[in-house]
């Protein structure tokens, strides 16, 4: 009854599979739901759901799948005002009870079907389906708890599972909106490797064995150098023009990768729109070094992370200059020079602040073609650190994804 | 993992108060027999969570506090190599034996248990990415092997593994899946109210009023670095309790403010927003 729930989650991204349905069916046959559409509600996101990012979608999905709030109030009454009249059609009422209902006034139907329906809660309880023709509770909850009146007896509710879902409480946790600098952190630390380097100041524990056992037992004392991060990270990003919208987001991806203490070196440059032979090393676009120096500079396993939205005038990206930035007919054009920096960095990745939808078109369709391009949101900078680290020796983080 | 027939019901306690979704949780880890991996704002209570379920079922609760340096192995069992060369050198104890030197960690403990434990493991987050994943199988399967002595530690009943996390790095999804998921929310003006009766009875009502509308209206100043959290306002009502202090308002001279911000800029911005009397955006 409730796989068609679990397409509906996985065609909004929330990636569950057999072992979330199997856990599901588990709990539900324990009868944990109390045999509530609100019961289900808690028991599915607490299995279902496994990151508060997803606690949005899911709530989504929840109220999709079991209709809107604005209508789940009508639909479940009409769907009462049936099972009614299926009451009435019923052989196993006596005629007696049949004559009852016919003369009562609308409350105490009300009050006959409530005790039907507990009737049939405590019969259906071995079968304990959460929702369905059999009549338990869940409809009967939701539609009495409208008019004030609970089937199942149970005060000091937070709401109905569907008022809950719709209050949409954890839009602000979704993970493809745009990124807080916590959010940077995480992702960001995943770029992390580690590698032994400096003085020998932690005890090798094998190696210190290994040696006083070939030292007859004399306690022989092996040293090694500790875990240090080994990542060298080239951070290039767009600055002014078009970029200005960004500004925010940009300052704080700025401010966390350099406040960011996993990286072995980090160098920031700045460059407007293209590069055109030189990286800057302030955002006013002053210092700074040329592409060929930076290529001599650094070797081909720094990572080169470009910051830009890869936005502008067509023409822009043939410019020729020299290496110092300056127009020159026989020098490089701008995509040439975004070509080397791209050849030189074994991995290399291009965020973009620009929404997807525009990406298939202009200027971005082209540098989308030199560089790996990601969006810029929890989500994209995750893809392109996975991308980053891909292909190193270390084992663990790409191998996971 | 076969559902245990008929688990205890896990309600909240007397000092703890919980709602619908969290039961709900924490019912699904007992019945389901998996961890329950708790989140939420810092001061929302995961870490009571364990020790309110180990007081509510009448079992005892062992604590893992993670750290940045812990390792998946601490949590098993520790070999004391050390201490055993130390010894064979200088012949103190029987080195021969090798379980002298081995140290059970929170994780073996709780296996080796005779009764049933809840173990919390503190801070998942805070330990190195690859953490959560070395542990994968000990908590499916509740058992390890001590590779220096062949043993098997295997859980005669199956621990409740309450595990909290304060997001500072993203858990595997292999890890996740095995986990019930539970996001404690901050808890609304209704719940507080209750939160605050638990931890201060007899507390004048119009002061618990007043302490909760200033709570909330700092809350909703969103140019807060830190905002304050429930632990917080418990410690908050403490030192006014305790300094007979009666009647509050939102201004520049609200009593105790340290107890509530944690940062120097917050209070600097709440003393400009509300010493020239205006009032924060609700």
């Amino acid at each position: 009854m409730y796989l068609p729930f679990f397409y509906e989650l996985r065609r909004r991204g929330l990636k569950v599979g057999a072992q979330e349905a199997l856990a599901l069916a588990g709990a539900l046959q324990a009868g944990l739901h109390d045999s509530s559409l609100d019961g289900f509600y808690h028991v599915a996101r607490a299995l279902l759901v496994h990151s508060e990012t997803q606690l949005d979608t899911f709530d989504q999905a929840f109220l999709a799948h079991f209709k809107g709030v604005e209508t789940a109030g009508l639909e479940l009454t009409q769907e009462l005002l049936s099972w009614l009249e299926e009451a009435r059609e019923r052989p196993d009422l006596s005629p007696e009870e049949l004559a009852l209902l016919e003369q009562l006034d609308p409350e105490e139907i009300r009050r006959m079907f409530e005790e039907r329906l507990r009737e049939q809660q405590e019969r259906h309880d071995g079968g304990n389906r959460w929702i369905g023709t059999g009549g338990t509770s869940p409809f009967g909850n939701g539609g009495f708890a409208r008019e004030g009146i609970r089937v199942g007896g149970k005060g000091g509710r937070q709401g109905m599972a569907l008022m809950q879902a719709g209050a949409r409480k954890y839009a602000g946790y979704r993970d493809d909106l745009v990124l807080d600098t916590r959010q940077m952190a995480v992702a960001l630390r995943k770029l992390r490797a580690f590698a032994r380097d400096g003085s020998p100041d932690e005890l090798d524990v094998d190696e210190t064995i290994a040696a006083t056992a070939k030292n007859a037992g004399e306690l022989e004392v092996v040293t090694r150098p500790p875990r240090r991060p080994n990542t060298r990270v080239v951070l290039a990003m767009d600055v002014g023009g078009s970029m200005d919208p960004y500004a925010a987001v940009m300052s704080r991806l700025f401010s966390v990768a350099s406040q960011a203490t996993h990286f072995k070196e980090l160098r920031i440059f700045y460059f407007h729109n293209c590069v055109y032979g030189k990286l800057y090393a302030t955002p006013q676009l002053t210092g700074g070094m040329t592409i060929p120096e930076l290529t001599a500079q650094v070797g081909r396993h720094h990572k080169l992370v470009m910051v830009g939205d890869a936005s502008m005038a067509p023409y822009e990206l043939s410019i020729r200059t020299d290496a110092e930035g300056h127009y020159k007919a026989d020098g490089l054009e701008g995509l040439t020079w975004l070509m080397q920096l791209a050849q030189h960095f074994e991995r290399n990745v291009w965020l973009n602040p620009e929404p997807l939808g525009t990406w298939r078109s202009g200027t971005i369709s082209v540098i989308a073609r030199v560089f790996p391009m990601f969006p810029l949101t929890v989500e994209g900078l995750g893809e392109a650190v996975a991308h980053l680290t891909r292909g190193r020796t270390v084992k663990g983080v790409a191998a996971r994804r | 993992m076969t559902p245990v027939p008929n688990p205890v019901r896990f309600k909240g306690t007397d000092s703890y108060l919980t709602n619908e979704g969290l039961q709900a949780a924490v019912n699904c880890a007992l019945t389901l027999q998996r961890p329950l991996l708790v989140k939420g704002e810092p001061g929302t209570g995961k870490t009571l969570l364990a020790e309110a379920i180990a007081q509510a079922l009448g079992h005892r609760l062992l604590t893992w506090h993670v750290k940045s340096t812990t390792r998946a192995q601490d949590g098993l069992y520790v070999y004391d190599t050390v201490q055993r060369l130390y010894d064979s050198r200088f012949g103190d104890g029987d080195v021969k034996d090798i379980r002298r030197y081995i140290r059970m960690g929170p994780l073996g403990e709780a296996f080796s248990s005779p009764e049933r434990v809840v173990l919390l493991i503190d801070e998942v987050d805070k330990a190195d990415l690859e953490f959560p994943n070395d542990l994968l199988h000990e908590l499916d399967r509740m058992r390890f092997r001590v590779t220096e002595t062949n043993d098997e530690v295997a859980a005669k009943h199956r621990p409740v593994v309450v595990i909290t996390s304060n997001n500072e790095k993203e858990l595997p999804d292999a890890f996740l899946r095995r986990c019930v998921f539970h996001f404690i929310d901050f808890p609304d003006a209704e719940l507080m109210r209750r939160i605050v009766a638990v931890h201060h009875p007899g507390l004048d009502a119009t002061l618990t009023e007043q302490a909760l509308k200033v709570f909330y209206e700092l809350r909703a100043f969103t140019r807060l670095r830190k905002r304050p959290s429930t632990s917080e306002l418990i410690d908050w009502i403490a030192v006014l309790k305790s300094q007979g202090v009666t009647d509050i308002k939102l201004d520049e001279n609200l009593p105790f403010l340290g107890a509530l911000l944690k940062k120097e800029q917050d209070l600097v911005s709440v003393a400009e927003a509300f010493g020239r009397g205006r009032r924060p955006r609700a």
